[in-house]
């Protein structure tokens, strides 16, 4: 039961990532939209425990939410897998279900 | 009698994903449009609020972040970021919009309305007003 989890909230605002990443299972894919994405950055106060993260999950952000909030592709974690909105559909048909975190 | 105060907004949430940031510009301008002495600080995940380079066409809401580009014009020139915010989040002065206003007490010359400030500095500013106005 490999999970899609999706997280739009900041991590720096709510600790939604922090819980999704405590509890997502080896195998499993997270995948960072809306104010999510500021999680997918580089270099930030949260970077460290996301590459941590990166041995037992997979990391989706989507590319739109990055280019709206002005953030730079080549300042995301190295790892991370850019999507758009077909990307985020095929996503949740290729896990078995979804946990979108609040 | 003067009617002038001194108003300070403080924005703390990312652009987009909430409607604080917008609806924080929409009041400062209005502040402004009062002839009030108006300063903005931006703390927290109010720093994304001022990144360059934002294009929402993908995501179908408005780029309001021109607007920072023309406070300026209505004499808001005072604008606080505060440094360890930025850190945090792995920002620099050139991730941000580069603000300016024109002095008029000093021949138009074009000046940066941008002070990056320490948590202590921004502590103090906020100390000074008389109405603070968080968002």
């Amino acid at each position: 039961m490999a999970k899609l989890h999706t997280v739009n909230k900041s991590p720096f605002e709510r600790d939604a990532l922090e819980a999704c990443l405590r509890l997502a299972k080896k195998g499993s894919a997270v995948l960072l939209i809306e104010d999510g994405i500021y999680g997918a950055m580089s270099g930030t106060a949260i970077s460290d425990k996301v590459k941590q993260a990166m041995s037992d999950v997979s990391f989706y952000v989507l590319g739109p939410d990055v280019a709206a909030r002005g953030m730079k592709e080549d300042k995301i974690i190295d790892g991370f897998k850019i999507v758009d909105y077909n990307g985020f559909v095929d996503l949740t048909t290729e896990y078995d279900g979804v946990h979108a975190w609040l | 009698m003067s009617t002038t105060k001194k108003f300070l907004y403080v924005n703390r949430k990312a652009p987009y994903g909430t409607i604080y940031a917008l609806e924080s510009l929409e009041v400062v301008l209005i502040g402004a449009a009062f002839e009030q002495d108006v300063s903005l600080a931006f703390i927290d995940d109010g720093v994304y609020e001022l990144t360059k380079g934002q294009d929402t066409k993908d995501i179908g809401m408005k780029n309001f972040s021109p607007t920072y580009s023309a406070l300026g014009d209505f004499d808001v020139s005072k604008i606080y970021i505060e440094k360890e915010s930025l850190e945090a989040r792995g920002l620099t002065l050139d991730d941000l919009l580069d603000l300016k206003y024109e002095d008029e007490d000093d021949d138009y010359a074009e000046k940066d309305s941008i002070h990056v400030v320490s948590r202590d500095e921004l502590a103090d500013i906020m100390d000074e007003q008389d109405v603070v106005l968080s968002f």
